[in-house]
């Protein structure tokens, strides 16, 4: 019955499951809203409009406006482009790191191995929101500063899978294959055994999406990451909790925002996981 | 036994000796002079005056003797003194021996957070394990939707709405600091029921997440337990179920719950800032918060240390928890 190469066993699990599909529409409008933000927005994200201040949701305003008359559905559009590219472009630093640690330390062990445990371990002790606030304070809090910094602290996980996959890959018989034709480690890191692993890190990856977009919304309602007048949902939290006892509507939609984009990644990471392990297959015939 | 916790206390050494080298160096590889701040204050300030500010804080010293300086004075726990106006030992301005306890900024971060992982495992234990035994009825379906929401819920967000609901709507609740203006003149169970009042949010708030993770992670626990012979055999020789599940599978799915609450402490501790700032509570987190605001280098440096060396505290404590719950690794 139907296509029963990989990829076609990978779809047909995967669009059964309705919630994952779910997840996966949720980061699909996402990209859609960011990419098409200066065409969807009704209103210029940063236009101040002194006449209609704290305005609550009307036609004119769905969303309202915040204390400078500024129009928050616009804002929040706009702001979806800093949580995907600060989601993506950390989690993309932080699993090229973890891939590489994990590499090096599952496939070479020995005394690599344990600096780089005994680093991962250093590293996992440090209240991890603790470094991030710390050195985005005193380096500045540019968005590519809070990317790079999200990224640096977040790869310890993939790193524990790559390694975790390496220690296991690395003795199977394709490995000894290639080693006895003589290809050089890098080839058997890279070409043989990486992309053996590379199931687990993708769902790692989706998920840690999530993870960086909930840190860089912390930080920015911390007044720590995104700086005003650029837009981020979590500025605009800021902003609710300023006004908190006269403008609700301030802090409860970038919050549903982010909770909605954080609650896609997680079922689609968790819907990719589930359709990628063979192990899981035999569960249901697909 | 014995040998295995000093094999695991030995480890610690260098794990400490690796924290204390990352807080130490990644403040002070940011651009500029911890003492800019002095001096971007004043820019009538003589580069004489300049110097012997930073003779008196010894950044006139290569880096590696300012690290081996500071790393002799922290062994001692102390952490020099703050950069901010009132020039106290960082010490004191985390724990305050002359105050009493509630004052104390450490001891009210770990009074939230004790209190909070109390929450945690009162609710997610029962929560994951009726779950499991109720696998895919209504109940496990409400409950796995819940715990989803739970996870990409931010406990900043959550705090607001709680606010706005508790505090501004239906004034129950306090929506700031430790205390009421009038604490000082209450009883001493008035004084409790204040702080109490006062606790409820913050302690909920930052639960919320663990909350969760933790009952998920019970839930799973419970499934694989329940799965195995031993559970079915004292099925099979009739034992009610609620024996089944409470003595027999109950104990062996404790078990990884243990590690995990141990995992957990670090992302508590670093929780302390957001829900400290937002509730206004005067704990560890809003003294880092401030701090680190201000570039107050050496109460920065302190907290980071010290805010490492509770999840150390907390790894260990899950590990022995481990090992006092399981005979198995007793017996190594």
């Amino acid at each position: 019955m139907g296509d029963q190469t990989l990829r076609g066993i990978f779809w047909r699990r995967f669009s059964r499951n309705s919630l994952a599909v779910a997840g996966g529409v949720i980061v699909l409008l996402l990209f859609i809203v960011a990419v098409l933000a200066p065409v969807v927005s009704p209103y210029d994200p940063n236009a101040i409009d002194r006449h209609h201040v704290l305005m609550p949701p009307d036609i004119h305003h769905p969303l309202g406006t915040d204390d400078l008359g500024r129009d928050v559905l616009s804002r929040m559009i706009w702001g979806a482009r800093i949580s995907l590219a600060v989601g993506f472009v950390a989690v993309g630093i932080a699993t090229a790191i973890g891939m590489m640690l994990g590499a090096l330390s599952g496939y070479y062990g020995s005394w690599t191995d344990r600096v780089i445990m005994r680093f991962i371990d250093i590293m996992l002790s440090i209240p991890t929101f603790f470094l991030i606030l710390a050195v985005i304070a005193f380096i500045g809090s540019s968005i590519w500063n809070i990317m790079v910094v999200i990224g640096l602290t977040h790869w310890m996980g993939v790193a524990r899978l790559v390694r975790a996959e390496f220690l296991s890959l690395k003795e199977r018989e394709f490995v000894l294959a290639a080693r006895a034709i003589g290809a050089s480690d890098l080839r058997i890191i890279f070409r043989h055994v990486m992309i053996n692993s590379m199931a687990p890190v993708l769902v790692s990856a989706v998920l840690g999406i999530a993870g960086a977009v909930l840190v860089e919304s912390s930080l920015s309602f911390l007044g720590i990451g995104v700086q005003p007048p650029t837009p981020s949902w979590g500025n605009i939290l800021t902003l609710g909790k300023d006004n908190i006892e006269i403008a609700w509507w301030l802090s409860v939609f970038p919050g549903l925002a982010i909770l909605i984009t954080v609650l896609g990644y997680n079922l689609l990471g968790e819907g990719i996981r589930d359709s990628i392990d063979p192990r899981l297959w035999d569960r249901e015939r697909g | 036994m014995s040998v295995y916790l000093l094999k695991r206390l030995l480890e610690m050494i260098p794990t400490l000796f690796g924290i204390t080298l990352i807080s130490f160096f990644i403040i002070h590889l940011a651009p500029g002079k911890p003492t800019d701040i002095f001096t971007e204050l004043n820019p009538k300030i003589t580069p004489e005056a300049r110097e012997k500010l930073e003779r008196y804080y010894g950044l006139d010293k290569p880096i590696v003797v300012q690290y081996g300086i500071w790393l002799k004075r922290i062994v001692r726990l102390d952490f020099g003194e703050s950069f901010s106006s009132d020039h106290r030992p960082v010490m004191d301005k985390i724990w305050d021996a002359k105050k009493p306890l509630i004052e104390r900024r450490l001891f009210v971060t770990f009074l939230i957070n004790v209190l909070s992982m109390a929450v945690i495992l009162a609710i997610a234990i029962p929560l994951g394990i009726f779950s499991a035994t109720h696998q895919n009825t209504l109940y496990d379906k409400i409950t796995t939707t819940a715990v989803f929401i739970g996870f990409a819920m931010p406990s900043f967000w959550l705090a607001l709405l709680l606010m706005i609901l508790f505090g501004v709507h239906l004034h129950w609740l306090p929506i700031s600091q430790l205390k009421s203006m009038n604490y000082g003149s209450l009883s001493l169970p008035g004084q409790i029921g204040d702080l109490a009042r006062h606790l409820i949010l913050p302690i909920f708030v930052s639960a919320f997440t663990g909350l969760a993770a933790d009952s998920r992670f019970m839930r799973s626990s419970m499934l694989e337990v329940i799965r195995q012979d031993y559970v079915t055999v004292a099925r099979a020789k009739g034992l009610p179920e609620r024996l089944v599940i409470y003595r027999h599978a109950f104990r062996n799915a404790l078990l990884p719950i243990i590690t995990l609450v141990g995992l957990s402490v670090g992302s508590l501790v670093g929780g302390s800032v957001i829900f400290e700032n937002i509730f206004g509570i005067p704990g560890m987190g809003q003294l880092f918060y401030m701090s680190v605001m201000t570039r107050d280098y050496p109460t920065v440096m302190g907290i980071l240390t010290i805010g490492a060396i509770l999840t150390l505290m907390g790894n260990l404590l899950a590990d022995l928890g481990y090992m006092l719950a399981d005979p198995r690794i007793r017996a190594r």
